[in-house]
């Protein structure tokens, strides 16, 4: 399935929704945009919404890491919320779940933000 | 029930989407596990997405080799590339590990490689390519009832 991400500005929380399969394809396509977008609107924190992300594979992981550690300069923070069993595990594995806040819900995230509502 | 199946495609990096669908449509007939699944999946991205990225640096006239053997419970799939080769297999599979920071790569592909699969077996010559070998025994698929 391919790859769509739907995106809300929330003050300077940008809520990215994904959807689909990230692969290094799909990466490569979003990557200079989302940069651009978090530039232009002054971004300090990512809320990921991974709910509906059926795959994903090392080149998501890099893209995250990307822009965690931009967010990490402007010390924001990234915030992952709604994720899957088979993503889980890939975090797990490299280690994303030591620097990312975690939560269940899209709601318990942006309020961890302070933009819910 | 054995089966075998070859193909190669073009280097273009729409061809990892395509290449995970072929390795979902080759095991569907065992009844994998989704788990089972998505770990095949996930290392077919990785060695096709190295082979683009690494083997052939981005070039999409290239061709990307794919090879998939069920075998009494054990798929084997091995992906192969005629692109520049690793000059370090040892260091290439380090976790976090990359020639590439620039590009955002996490250097995790080894590392998944070998996390899902039971057997990764990589083998590169200097400009002649890279072959990787991987195999992982399903659980799902009874011995003698297919």
């Amino acid at each position: 399935m391919a790859f769509t991400v739907q995106a809300e500005i929330k003050k300077d929380v940008l809520l990215l929704r994904m959807q689909g399969e990230l692969d290094h394809h799909a990466t490569e396509k979003i990557r200079g945009e989302l940069i651009e977008l978090m530039e232009e609107q002054n971004i300090k924190h990512i809320v990921l919404n991974l709910a509906k992300l059926d795959f994903m594979d090392s080149s998501g992981l890099g893209l995250m890491l990307g822009r965690y550690k931009h967010l990490q300069k402007k010390e924001g923070s990234m915030v992952i919320c709604a994720i899957s069993k088979p993503v889980k595990r890939l975090f797990e594995m490299s280690g994303l779940f030591r620097i990312m806040v975690i939560e269940p819900s899209e709601d318990q995230a942006l309020m961890r933000l302070g933009v819910a509502g | 029930m054995n089966n075998h199946a070859a193909f190669k495609f073009r280097s273009i990096s729409d061809n990892e989407a395509f290449a995970r669908m072929v390795v979902a449509s080759f095991v569907a007939s065992y009844d994998p596990t989704i788990g089972e699944l998505t770990d095949l999946k996930t290392v077919v991205s990785e060695a096709v997405t190295n082979a683009i990225i690494h083997g052939y640096e981005g070039r999409d006239d290239q061709w990307v080799y794919m090879t998939l053997t069920m075998e009494d419970n054990v798929l084997s799939i091995e992906v192969k590339d005629e692109g520049l080769g690793m000059s370090n297999i040892e260091e290439a599979r380090q976790p976090l590990f990359t020639t590439k920071p620039e590009m955002e790569r996490s250097g995790m592909g080894f590392t998944i490689m070998e996390h899902f699969m039971d057997s990764v077996d990589v083998s590169s010559v200097h400009s002649q390519g890279t072959t990787i070998r991987m195999s992982k025994h399903l659980a799902s698929v009874q011995a003698g009832c297919h």
